[in-house]
């Protein structure tokens, strides 16, 4: 601009098409500054040390050697603990999800219109969510002591906060029309839930729970490390003894496992819907 | 078409019915077959007990424990939590980019690339975190760097396998506009691939942070640092006031985090 050489400002012209700006340009900012001082201050915090972990990289390197050869002839050993995890799993999903139904419906506004109810039962609900799975465990061996029982309580718990969670939503998004027809017709709260809420939101149910029982199939094998059954519990022995060869079988095993699952329960979703 | 017909409701459809009908006996079946052998639900008995203490003590939560000032404290172990979720999540962020180019489809003449890729990620995500964390502690000792060193391995897993879905689900017309338009092969990248990943790669990336707070929150059992180790002490030693406390702590700290994180990836969508 040459504006500075005339002693009277012209007219500014109209302006010429710009591109549109940039929005947030200042908040992308704040956010890689943020960024950069998080990676800072949590690597001080948790005394990240990059030249111990190269130095002491040979100790990592050796453990998985030991690894690479898995005793395969523990396997007879593992299959009793690993039917008794998967027992687990079911069991555990089973009951989770069975009150995560009713419950889902309990929370969902467009069924419930208490404001209040729904408020609190979410509140319950969210708060179950928060807490880990095996911190979950190790209170709940505490209370019924080691075994099973402890594990399955903990699945249970856990598959409840995950279903209810994602079929609640689900059941918020549903179609009105059929609710305002039964109303239309005379139909009471029940009919209304069983004639037009859960045909349409079964099949969210049924993907959600085997969702939820692939992931307890994972959670299930380390769950016995705090004593809560299954073969995590041969997990934390050998880990304890240091013999990683057959750490490493049984993660082998778990792998094994886990893919079948998902492949049956990929199946199952198949046919259900 | 006869005029009678059209007034009949239309048939259910049937087809497929039986299928679900098998499917979901052999699912009674499983749920049965699961209740076999367990035992009934052999509760010591004393559990009544110990159960009321825990709601008592959650309901007395020892404040005192929130800040003493030594460092053993809940706010300096639920920081100390963050700080190794946080740490863990950046490594593994990074990490993750190169496995999610070669997990993804359609990058790669030989389909059998991608499909390699994406069986390891399926393996790392399978590997036990707990495991992980004690093979790291053998290498760095007992600390929060074996935790955040654990969390940013196995985060790997997901993070690459939502990174990789992000690259499949890539929309090729902004690349194609560049390159018309006389752009080089970096101005593509600049220009059209990596605007378009990016909130998809930091939304991820918040996504699985909110699960690493819950993992780093785990860890302590083993002694890989945070939240876990004083609520493990306090669990075997019975002071269920502190366990209240240490819970509560928990709970805010993940619903926090969760509220900040999920507020951000509102935004980036």
């Amino acid at each position: 601009m040459e504006m500075s050489e005339h002693t009277q400002p012209r007219p500014t012209p109209p302006a010429a098409p710009q591109l549109p700006k940039k929005p947030f340009a200042w908040e992308r900012l704040a956010v890689t500054v943020l960024m950069i001082g998080g990676l800072v201050w949590s690597g001080v915090e948790t005394q990240v040390n990059v030249g111990q972990f190269v130095a002491n990289f040979g100790q990592f390197t050796q453990i998985l050697a030991e690894m690479c050869r898995p005793d395969w002839s523990y396997v007879s050993y593992v299959v009793a603990p690993l039917i008794e995890t998967i027992k687990m799993a079911v069991i555990g999903t089973a009951i989770g999800a069975g009150i995560a139904f009713p419950y889902a419906f309990l929370v969902s506004r467009n069924v419930v219109t208490n404001r209040f109810v729904t408020g609190l039962f979410r509140f319950i609900l969210n708060i179950i969510r928060t807490i880990p799975d095996l911190l979950l465990a190790a209170l709940f061996v505490a209370v019924v002591g080691i075994g099973p029982v402890a594990g399955i309580i903990t699945l249970a718990i856990f598959t409840f906060g995950m279903v209810g969670k994602l079929f609640f939503e689900a059941v918020e998004t549903i179609d009105e029309g059929p609710i305002e027809a039964l109303r239309a017709a005379g139909a009471n709260q029940w009919e209304i839930v069983r004639y037009a809420v859960v045909p349409q939101v079964m099949g969210f149910f049924v993907s959600y729970t085997l969702y939820a029982f692939e992931i307890n199939v994972r959670a299930s094998t380390v769950l016995g490390y705090v004593g809560a059954g299954g073969i995590g519990v041969f997990l934390q022995q050998n880990l304890g003894q240091f013999r990683y060869d057959r750490v490493s079988l049984m993660v082998l095993v778990i792998f094994a496992v886990v893919l079948v699952i998902d492949y049956v329960s990929s199946k199952t979703r198949e046919a259900l819907l | 078409m006869e005029l009678s017909e059209t007034h009949k409701l239309p048939a259910r459809t049937h087809t497929g019915a039986w299928r679900r009908w098998v499917a979901g006996g052999l699912l009674v079946a499983v749920v049965l077959w699961a209740f076999t052998g367990m035992p009934a639900l052999a509760i010591k008995p004393n559990a009544q007990r110990i159960g009321g203490a825990i709601i008592a003590g959650i309901f007395h939560p020892d404040w005192s424990y929130v800040y003493t000032g030594d460092g053993e404290d809940l706010v300096s172990t639920l920081l100390q939590t963050v700080a190794i979720a946080f740490a863990g999540t950046f490594i593994s962020a990074i990490v993750s980019l190169p496995f999610a180019f070669w997990a993804a489809r359609g990058k790669h003449k030989f389909w059998l690339v991608s499909r390699s890729g994406k069986f390891l990620l399926t393996a790392i995500r399978t590997f036990p975190e707990i495991v992980l964390a004690l093979m790291f502690i053998k290498a760095v000792g007992p600390s929060a760097f074996a935790g955040v060193l654990a969390v940013g391995f196995h985060s790997v897993g997901m993070l690459a396998k939502l990174f990789s879905e992000a690259i499949e689900n890539l929309d090729n017309g902004a690349g194609e506009a560049v390159t018309a338009a006389g752009g080089t092969h970096l101005d593509t990248t600049m220009l059209a691939t990596i605007p378009q990943l990016l909130p998809e790669f930091v939304s991820n990336t918040l996504y699985r942070f909110e699960l690493a707070i819950r993992s780093a929150s785990i860890l302590g059992i083993v002694g890989a640092g945070g939240v876990g180790t004083p609520l493990i002490f306090a669990i075997s030693s019975r002071a269920w006031s502190r366990v209240g406390i240490i819970l509560l702590g928990i709970v805010i700290m993940v619903t926090l985090v969760d509220f900040i994180s999920g507020t951000v990836r509102k935004r980036l969508v």
